[in-house]
């Protein structure tokens, strides 16, 4: 069965976000801004859900989203809110689980777990994850301490990278750094 | 014959392909050896290993770097659009690619060309794009692990970090997640679920659960999943019906954990020297009627 076409149109927009900005102006700086780092991004009228002043919205790539907001910043625009396009009131998850094996903690959320060992406090671990800085960023993590690692949102750029930011998070929490 | 296609995490974006084979703890992709730490490496290692020990033709990869910009998915996806119709693959296993649905769709129309459809296998970023694209019943393999499931159980969600808190990530609740994710027309025709137990599932139906040898470090160890999915797809590309490869492959993944003594600190390379062992003995027929239950599988 030949599927083109048929689904085409529903689904396209499931790897989207929207930027949300305080105003027009600020729209329109970091659409500039992104073009120019070659995003494709495109300007558009905000749903009824996130109205909230700013009649625009900018649509971009939403699992790059750790890039494009790092870019943002260095460029003093940072966007009130980021969030996906089918649905703008979903948030990020929350839910953070914690495995105690003796010796060693490991701290999961959503798809990624960092693996740290109690006494030296050094990442020997970090799995799951589907994004291509997953392994980028495990390699400059494992083997440094809690304390010398990178934090993953400054080296990542993807939602992976994100979600490994939560568990690096939570473990630094746990080991009180 | 079995082609492999994902990204390494290198900045370099050229273009890599040609016979996969592993040797002296390296994975060659032609004259190109690439380490073996996890992701892309991992798992066309563990395919290049499962064949060469099973006698079966090499696999080929197609490669790219890619350090999470996109550039070298991009760049990869663009390259195969053009080759995948008259790429006489049998088999086609998509790993680590940043999820794009226009890419993604570029790809699987490339395929949908061919006279022959092959099958299809997808882990990491590109079964997060195949599900956010709809097309996921048009697969044939999925390798999720329980927070991935979640994911594809919420049709809603258009990457794992967004699935709502309310799709509950629990081990003993994964029947209902492989019922949530079946229903949603979500989930490919047959997924292997690791985690503490591997549930092997066929069209919504639980058809196998592999629960020994239990190696309780064996979550926290990265790259254990692409191991997985590496001879999974080996055994495919060897002839095995995709659900029995898949119960063989889950059984020879514990079997090398289990050989390798590991702790959480443990690397995949090494358990991964401990796959060609794992393999002959999960060939065994003994081993082949552990716990689980019992079937008669035949060879296509």
């Amino acid at each position: 069965m030949n599927l083109k076409g048929k689904k085409k149109e529903r689904n396209s927009k499931n790897d989207r976000g929207f930027l949300v900005f305080h105003n027009t102006s600020e729209v329109i700086r970091a659409e500039a801004i992104l073009r120019k780092k070659g995003w494709n991004v495109r300007v558009m009228g905000p749903p009824p859900e996130l109205r909230t002043g700013c009649d625009l919205v900018i649509e971009f790539p939403l699992v790059e989203q750790l890039n494009i907001f790092r870019i943002l910043k260095e460029n003093r625009m940072p966007p009130l809110e980021m969030v996906p396009v089918d649905n703008p009131l979903m948030k990020p998850v929350d839910l953070i689980r914690t495995k105690d094996y003796g010796d060693y903690i490991m701290v999961r959320a959503a798809n990624m777990k960092m693996t740290v060992e109690k006494n030296t406090l050094k990442i020997v671990n970090i799995s799951g994850g589907g994004c291509p800085d997953v392994p980028y960023v495990a390699e400059e993590l494992i083997g440094k301490t809690l304390k010398d690692a990178p934090s993953p949102k400054e080296i990542g750029h993807t939602l992976c990278a994100y979600a490994l930011h939560m568990a690096y998070e939570e473990m630094k929490k746990i080991c009180l750094l | 014959m079995l082609a492999l296609i994902g990204t390494v995490p290198r900045v370099d974006s050229k273009i890599i392909h040609g016979e996969v084979l592993f040797r002296n703890g390296y994975v060659s992709i032609g004259s190109e050896n690439l380490p073996i730490h996890r992701g892309f490496p991992a798992m066309i290692a563990a395919a290049a290993m499962v064949c060469m020990e099973s006698g079966f033709p090499p696999p080929l990869a197609f490669t790219s770097g890619d350090i999470g910009l996109g550039d070298g998915s991009r760049r990869l996806y663009k390259y195969l659009k053009d080759r995948l119709t008259d790429l006489p693959a049998k088999a086609l296993t998509f790993h680590y690619l940043m999820p794009d649905i226009n890419w993604h769709n570029q790809i699987f129309w490339a395929i949908e060309e061919r006279l022959e459809k092959p099958i299809l296998i997808a882990d990491a970023g590109f079964m997060y794009v195949a599900k956010m694209s709809g097309y996921a019943p048009s697969y044939d393999l999925f390798t999720p692990d329980i927070g991935e499931l979640a994911f594809l159980a919420d049709d809603m969600a258009p990457h794992p970090f967004y699935t709502r808190g309310f799709i509950c990530h629990d081990e003993n609740n994964v029947p209902s997640l492989i019922s949530r994710a079946y229903q949603g027309r979500n989930a490919s025709k047959v997924m292997i679920v690791k985690g503490e137990k591997d549930y092997i599932c066929n069209e919504g139906e639980i058809m196998a659960i592999i629960e020994e040898p239990f190696i309780e470090p064996l979550e926290a160890i990265g790259g254990t999943g692409d191991t997985l999915t590496g001879i999974v797809s080996a055994l495919v590309h060897g002839g095995y019906a995709i659900e029995e490869a898949a119960i063989m492959a889950a059984r020879i993944n514990r079997l090398a954990g289990e050989l390798a003594k590991p702790t959480p600190g443990t690397q995949v390379s090494e358990i991964m020297r401990y796959i060609p062992r794992a393999l002959s003995m999960a060939l065994e027929k003994h081993i082949l009627g552990g716990n689980y239950e019992k079937r008669t599988f035949n060879r296509r």
